[in-house]
């Protein structure tokens, strides 16, 4: 129970933090990709200003072996980068230079009732499944 | 030669959004020992584990309801979609492939991954930004749109 009001607590925070920086609006966010338009570098400072606060508590959370709540810490420890990772971020820039959406923004404006987020996020959730189905058929098929 | 969005360009409040997007992956950080991902927590919901679901609808009902809290206290800000719909499929499917396969987004890999000074997530950082301005170059400069 205190584990899902931390959960909801944090996701509450994330996404008044996106509505305050201007990142839930996806022009703006095109406003930073478009680089050789108009340049609006609002995104480099939400992501300064996540870093800053992110490099004290990963400096905290890096001496821990237990959450503050007594939880274990759960931070995945790869280091290796692979074609996986790779083609996936250039599939992901791909989508989100498209529509100015990634997965938190098209989640905040599906809350505020945007019908066009809620095209995305069904599309999001679809490509999501389709990852699923692709891994277990490979998965089959080496076994 | 960069030409800034002077009229557009919100210093403040986005370095305000940062921190407090900052003290969201903080806080379920150091309570909850976790990676705030959202790909990654909305992924999860697709191959249920027991014991592995309250806490993630949690988390995303804390998102979505994000918009209806700041209504209690003020005017949403403008969300601008100018992408079509056949546009938003195209996207939302390379989001949700391309998130699950490089195993995050700019909350995972870009605010909590660098945060952890990870290669890893500065190499996914990279290739989505790299994707994300060329993607952008070619449909506002090349094809026009």
């Amino acid at each position: 129970m205190k584990y899902s009001i931390a959960s909801l607590f944090a996701g509450l925070i994330f996404g008044l933090g996106l509505i305050v920086s201007g990142m839930a609006n996806p022009e703006k966010v095109l406003g930073f990709l478009d680089i050789a338009g108009l340049w609006d570098p609002s995104l480099a400072f939400v992501m300064g200003g996540a870093i800053v606060v992110g490099l004290g508590a990963f400096a905290v959370a890096r001496r821990r072996t237990v959450s503050f709540l007594g939880f274990n810490m759960k931070i995945p420890p790869h280091t290796h980068i692979d074609k996986r990772l790779i083609f996936g971020g250039l599939a992901f820039g791909a989508g989100w230079g498209i529509a100015g959406f990634c997965p938190g923004p098209g989640l905040v404006a599906l809350g505020a009732g945007e019908a066009k987020a809620v095209v995305f996020v069904a599309s999001m959730v679809a490509g999501m499944i389709i990852f699923e189905v692709i891994e277990r058929a490979r998965a089959r098929a080496t076994v | 030669m960069i030409d800034i969005a002077w009229g557009s360009f919100t210093p403040w409040s986005a370095l305000f959004g940062g921190i407090l997007i900052g003290l969201a992956a903080a806080s379920f950080l150091l309570l909850n020992g976790r990676i705030a991902g959202i790909s990654g927590i909305l992924g999860g919901l697709l191959v249920p584990a027991r014991g592995d679901i309250a806490w993630r609808i949690a988390f995303l009902i804390g998102l979505i309801g994000a918009p209806t809290v700041w209504m209690l206290g003020a005017e949403l800000p403008a969300i601008e979609i100018n992408a079509g719909y056949p546009a938003l499929i195209a996207a939302g499917l390379l989001v949700g492939v391309g998130t699950r396969y490089g195993s995050g987004c700019t909350s995972g890999h870009g605010v909590c991954g660098l945060s952890r000074l990870s290669l890893r997530s500065l190499a996914a950082t990279l290739s989505f930004m790299a994707a994300g301005f060329v993607t952008v170059y070619i449909i506002r400069h090349v094809l026009g749109v």
